[in-house]
């Protein structure tokens, strides 16, 4: 399955929505094993990409990837602006001449955040949510239960990389705060595509 | 001169701290700085980053970090940019106070490296 404009555009105005909704509950995840503003962080950037858009609207799927990767690379300020920044420029690159199937584009993404990240599947990471989705879309299963499967994995994990790494066995237990913002880029995904 | 230092920290204070001690060692180097977000908070900019490397006249730039943003968005900027960047995994303030006085004294990059190795912490 591939997303076109339109649907992709559906998607990214769908996730800003999720951030700016979900401010305080991101924030509040990452209280508890980071330093409290991947909410505020997510939602600036969510904030930039609206902007974006009123200021442009996209005319490919390259310029959308890339003018959502800028916004956050921008705007966020936190580890989440590089990271998603790498990702979506990534996927903008990826489809500059040809569109993607869907898994192809989210591991692409995700394998940008590895390089941007240093990190690996099953580090408490947003790789952890990024990654069964790609596998899912690319083998036809991509569902909510996909989604939340991997968040509930990913909290009993001990982190290894990125600040809640510090904590050692304290920051098992606790949801991710990247994983759930990339949990709402996904069900945002899933709400355009449909099961 | 040859080489010019960027420093990239979460905040604008250590970043303008840390130029502030490392020009005493070495005042004739051009040193640039990207330090905190855009409206000075905490935080890294790739924007600032940009501007600091932009602005530094060394003909290849050392460039030091604090914490993981800073190095995500220096990672970055190194893939979008012509520059030369040398970008070491070291203590912030020694690594960049050691690189300067060296820098200073036109010495090779590798006695420069030979150095930093010891403050590799990162």
């Amino acid at each position: 399955m591939k997303i076109e404009l339109i649907n992709a555009k559906k998607w990214i105005d769908l996730f800003v929505e999720k951030l700016e909704t979900n401010k305080v509950v991101l924030n509040e995840l990452d209280t508890a094993i980071g330093d409290g503003d991947h909410g505020t962080n997510m939602n600036r950037g969510a904030e930039a990409i609206s902007a974006a858009f009123a200021k442009k609207e996209p005319e490919n799927l390259a310029d959308l990837y890339k003018t959502t990767a800028f916004a956050m690379i921008q705007k966020v300020g936190g580890a989440s602006g590089p990271l998603y920044g790498t990702a979506f420029l990534d996927m903008s690159k990826a489809v500059k001449t040809d569109n993607l199937e869907l898994g192809d584009l989210i591991k692409v993404g995700t394998d940008g955040l590895k390089r941007r990240g240093e990190s690996d599947y099953g580090m408490k990471t947003m790789i952890d949510v990024w990654q069964p989705v790609s596998e899912a879309l690319s083998e036809d299963k991509f569902n909510q239960q996909v989604i939340t499967d991997a968040l509930v994995k990913s909290k009993e994990l001990v982190a290894t990389k990125g600040r809640a790494s510090y904590l050692e066995e304290k920051s098992k237990g606790h949801i991710d705060p990247g994983s759930q913002s990339s949990a709402y880029l996904f069900e945002s995904l899933l709400e355009v595509i449909g099961d | 001169m040859k080489y010019g230092i960027v420093i990239v920290s979460h905040s604008y204070d250590i970043a303008q701290g840390v130029k502030q001690l490392i020009s005493q060692a070495a005042p004739d180097l051009s040193i640039t700085t990207a330090g905190g977000t855009e409206d000075n908070g905490i935080g890294s900019s790739l924007e600032k980053i940009q501007k600091a490397v932009d602005d530094n006249t060394g003909d290849e730039i050392l460039a030091f970090y604090d914490l993981g943003s800073s190095k995500m968005n220096l990672e970055m900027l190194m893939e979008m940019t012509d520059r030369k960047i040398h970008k070491y995994d070291v203590a912030l303030v020694e690594g960049a106070y050691t690189a300067a006085t060296l820098a200073q004294v036109d010495s090779p990059l590798e006695t420069i490296e030979n150095n930093l190795k010891a403050l590799t912490i990162k």
